[in-house]
């Protein structure tokens, strides 16, 4: 016995060796090389010379005056993110509860909704680039019915609202932060555990208060105001991107319906709630762990929407910008390399803080199995 | 389940569901229709009228130029997808049948490796291929799929034993099974499906790749998404090229996901619902 479980752990050791050289090890690399000037000279030499600089390239990146450009990929990556969690969630949501009606041909309803799926980010984005011609595609199409043609200028556009100040970036956060706590804070108060509410209640106060009065003491970061916003160009690709995912969604959804005990629906309706509360008051909320995981798997997909925006937009498209196309521009074609791993570092920062407490809440879950 | 609903929902149930539909099918639509058209038929405000006739010179000259690039993807595809599951399959068993203490920490740390964007890799991962002499070539981008497939593989392969009733492996063992015999008489015979779900997620992964196929390989190496976003990219593009270029792009994986998608399903649901 003893013998088999050795050699069970040799036969699994490779496997082991190699992930912990090329991912752990290569995270801690491009670390490193993050805090180095590679780059400033013969970047691409076989032996490239640099040496270590601190984090100059991080304070380029988000107080530099020539970076202003990776900023804004960093509000469009986090606008990305929330409209196509938003929206893949919804459509999925409904497009499963519209299936879980069993209507006929299901089957060939459910191939149609989840076929994109199954594309190359490439194809999708070589398709709806056709399609969102700012002269033809999508935009004639109002003409059908006898409306005026669209003219929106999809990824030509260069509209941006809800802008602000980058300077006002930290208060915007404590903000945030403070109304996410708010949240908690009520919920807590509502399940009864007062004191807890309270306790979370503190910070958020002392967030407010800071941003309010604090924040303006902070040191200017650029000597003159930056404003930022969302790129209404980003539009286009977050709808092709909706088109490519909720049927993955739905997917969860569907299979999490199908989990819902028969009789739970039929109890439902013997106490006379209608079909729509059913979903809304039963179903919805049991499928709450589903939520959870598609929230965090298309998170981590909107962050890597690199094929996506180059195929659709092209990498030199600044209105589109993500810090996935810029680590791209910036190593492979500027040859930039601690600036490159210094935008890898922030995009892997923000991934992982979406993918590490999934991890570690899928591990518990397996203990307590 | 029992929906007694009135004919009237079932109406706007109908209706929605064509409605929603025809929204999925659109682009597919627009690129079939484009794809035949005659260059010269290919105007703004006509884009969504059908073609005239059927021209498929499109297709040709398409696969004139995609041919070289769907050769590199469909060798990179089939090596790394082969390696990647036959490895996942070993890991997978370990973890299921031979339980070690901390099991389930590495489990767990294996995991982390499909959810990194592979950005934060890239530049070693350059510079580790340039120093052993694969960058550039197909064995370079096969090294790195089958590494950067453990984690997704092994999770597969694990969740699939561990559906496998310990009675049977307890039996074998009691038979005098060692570990690779328990492997080869009691495990690998039913794990077919569990192959069939990890060939197809890999394959259409690796086949529709594109940061790697851009930054580490030489023209001669390049999978067919890079060569489908050359044939796209610039201005002025004659579109009937782009979308047959598309279509046999998709084709593949377009083919095995209908034709194979209870197994697709699968493999993408196994890849979040948790471990």
């Amino acid at each position: 016995m003893r013998r088999d479980q050795l050699i069970a752990i040799a036969v699994l050791l490779p496997s082991l060796i190699l992930l912990a050289v090329f991912v752990y090890g290569f995270i801690g690399q491009t670390f490193y090389i993050s805090l180095t000037n590679w780059g400033d000279h013969a970047a691409l030499a076989e032996n490239p010379e640099y040496e270590v600089v601190g984090f100059r390239n991080y304070r380029e990146l988000f107080t530099g005056f020539l970076h202003s450009r990776f900023r804004q990929g960093l509000v469009n990556a986090l606008f990305y993110t929330v409209l196509l969690v938003g929206g893949a969630i919804g459509l999925g949501l409904l497009l499963a509860i519209l299936l879980d009606r069993q209507p006929r041909a299901e089957g060939l309803f459910r191939t149609i909704f989840l076929y994109p799926m199954s594309l190359s980010f490439i194809v999708t984005g070589t398709i709806w680039r056709w399609l969102l011609t700012p002269r033809g595609g999508i935009n004639s199409l109002p003409k059908y019915v006898g409306l005026p043609q669209g003219e929106f200028l999809w990824m030509s556009s260069r509209q941006q609202i809800l802008r602000f100040d980058w300077q006002s970036l930290p208060a915007l956060t404590a903000f945030l932060v403070a109304a996410v706590l708010i949240v908690l804070a009520v919920q807590a108060w509502q399940a009864n555990r007062k004191r807890r509410s309270i306790a979370v209640c503190i910070p958020a106060l002392t967030l407010i208060i800071w941003a309010i009065f604090g924040s303006r003491f902070l040191p200017r970061f650029l000597p003159y105001p930056e404003l930022h916003g969302f790129n209404l160009a980003t539009i286009g690709i977050i709808i092709a991107a909706i088109w490519q995912y909720a049927g993955y969604t739905m997917a969860l959804y569907i299979a999490g319906l199908r989990g819902i005990p028969v009789h739970l629906h039929e109890v439902a309706q013997l106490d006379g709630v209608n079909e729509i509360q059913y979903y809304l008051k039963i179903a919805i909320p049991i499928l709450k762990p589903i939520t959870f995981s598609a929230i965090i798997i298309l998170a981590h997909i909107s962050l890597k929407m690199f094929a996506l925006i180059f195929a659709m937009a092209g990498s030199d498209n600044a209105a589109t910008g993500h810090p996935s196309v810029l680590m791209y521009l910036t190593t492979f074609r500027g040859n930039k390399f601690a600036l490159g791993a210094a935008i890898a570092v922030v995009l892997f920062l923000f991934v992982a803080v979406f993918i590490i407490p999934y991890l570690i809440h899928s591990y518990r879950e397996r203990r307590a199995q | 389940m029992n929906t007694r609903t009135g004919p009237y929902a079932r109406a706007i149930l109908y209706a929605a569901l064509i409605g929603f539909a025809m929204l999925f099918l659109m682009p597919a639509y627009m690129t079939v229709i484009t794809a035949f058209k005659d260059p010269a038929d290919i105007r703004l405000d006509t884009a969504w009228e059908l073609p005239s006739r059927l021209n498929w010179s499109s297709f040709t000259e398409a696969i004139e130029k995609l041919a070289p690039n769907a050769m590199n993807s469909l060798i990179l595809a089939v090596i790394a997808t082969g390696l990647s599951s036959i490895l996942g399959s070993i890991n997978g068993y370990v973890l299921s049948k031979w339980k070690f203490p901390g099991h389930e920490v590495v489990f767990t740390l294996m995991l982390f490796g499909m959810f990194i964007p592979y950005q934060i890799i890239l530049i070693p991962l350059f510079q580790t291929l340039r120093s052993i002499h694969m960058y550039g070539g197909i064995p370079g981008l096969v090294l790195a799929h089958v590494v950067y497939g453990l984690p997704i593989t092994t999770l597969i392969f694990r969740n699939f034993y561990t559906q496998i009733p310990t009675a049977l492996t307890e039996s074998a063992q009691i038979d005098g099974a060692g570990f690779f015999r328990m492997y080869s008489r009691v495990i690998l015979p039913l794990s077919i499906p569990g192959f069939v779900v990890v060939f197809i997620w890999q394959f259409t992964q690796i086949w529709n790749e594109f940061l790697w196929g851009i930054t580490l390989a030489k023209h001669s190496a390049q999978p067919i998404t890079v060569g489908l976003a050359q044939l796209a990219g610039g201005q002025a593009v004659k579109w009937n090229i782009p979308m047959a270029g598309s279509i046999l792009a998709a084709l593949p994986v377009l083919l095995i996901y209908i034709v194979l998608g209870r197994y697709f399903i699968r493999g993408l649901l196994a890849g979040s619902v948790k471990g």
